[in-house]
């Protein structure tokens, strides 16, 4: 989507452009506000979220403390998540964990940036909780027998990074080589590595 | 605030009409399930929502439920689960 800013046809974006315009025009913001936080939302990446689960995965301790904790956890590695709680679930070969927001669009921005597309879709957010498997099967993920599937339904203050198995065939990398592997659709549970 | 329920206990949600902004899900209303944490105490929602920041805080929960309890005819497994946050005003305690 081109970004140009010449045309304020949607209302939203018209909405949008005027509660801005009058904050700023009676002191409540600054323009520079508004673009430091636009530039901090697009600092943020899956990576960061790279890093926390290639850490889980290197260290056992820290993989509790996240399970435990997740807000605590990520603080550790600098990763500052605001007045949200985060809490991480693990696949294991006995389980597999699904995120989804079924009110709107809850995601943990902190960690994987802005979400994707499909993640925002009634189709994804309604299908998700009643045919999770379905849903499953379609991003490429079939489940082994008797695998049991866990759905979140980010419904309030929670938000939620599912910790994926470490894929097979890395027992000797690096956390730093673990980092890259770890993609963002791992990390909603749509993927398996 | 101290929480009504600990992890464990069996709930069920509340059947109910809200008016207005609210946190639970149409379709886990009226169905049954066991207390997965206690997530903190939180400012009500139905509350934030219309400007009133400075209510009481409200218990917080993620509640389990067993999928096949939640959907009619649900296709998956018997022990997929769903889990959902909830604040405490939507839970009633559930024998059994």
């Amino acid at each position: 989507m081109s970004a140009t800013h010449e045309h304020v046809d949607r209302t939203d974006e018209f909405l949008e452009r005027a509660f801005r315009e009058a904050l700023i025009a009676r002191g409540v913001i600054t323009q520079d506000e508004v673009d430091s936080w636009i530039d901090v939302m697009y600092e943020r990446t899956p990576a960061l979220g790279g890093r926390v689960v290639a850490r889980a995965w290197v260290d056992p301790a820290f993989r509790s403390r996240l399970l435990a904790d997740g807000s605590a956890a990520v603080r550790e590695l600098g990763i500052e998540v605001g007045p949200l709680k985060l809490v991480a679930v693990e696949n294991t070969p006995e389980a597999h964990n699904l995120i989804v927001c079924t009110l709107c669009s809850c995601y943990p921005k902190m960690l994987l940036g802005l979400p994707p597309d499909w993640y925002k879709s009634i189709a994804y957010r309604s299908r998700a909780v009643r045919e999770p498997r379905a849903v499953l099967a379609e991003f490429g993920v079939h489940l082994a027998e008797g695998r049991t599937v866990r759905v979140h339904d980010s419904t309030a203050d929670m938000r939620y990074v599912v910790i994926p198995m470490r894929p097979a065939g890395t027992d000797g990398f690096s956390e730093e080589q673990l980092q890259p592997l770890v993609t963002r659709d791992s990390m909603i549970g749509v993927e398996e590595l | 605030m101290s929480a009504r329920f600990e992890p464990g206990n069996h709930v069920r949600v509340a059947t109910r009409d809200h008016f207005g902004h609210v946190r639970t899900p149409r379709y886990i209303r009226g169905k049954r399930g066991t207390v997965e944490r206690i997530c903190g105490d939180f400012r009500n929602p139905e509350e934030l929502a219309y400007g009133r920041w400075d209510g009481d805080t409200v218990a917080l929960y993620r509640v389990r439920f067993l999928q096949r309890e939640v959907w009619d005819g649900y296709a998956g497994d018997s022990a997929d689960t769903i889990d959902v946050e909830l604040y405490e005003h939507w839970l009633e305690t559930e024998e059994g």
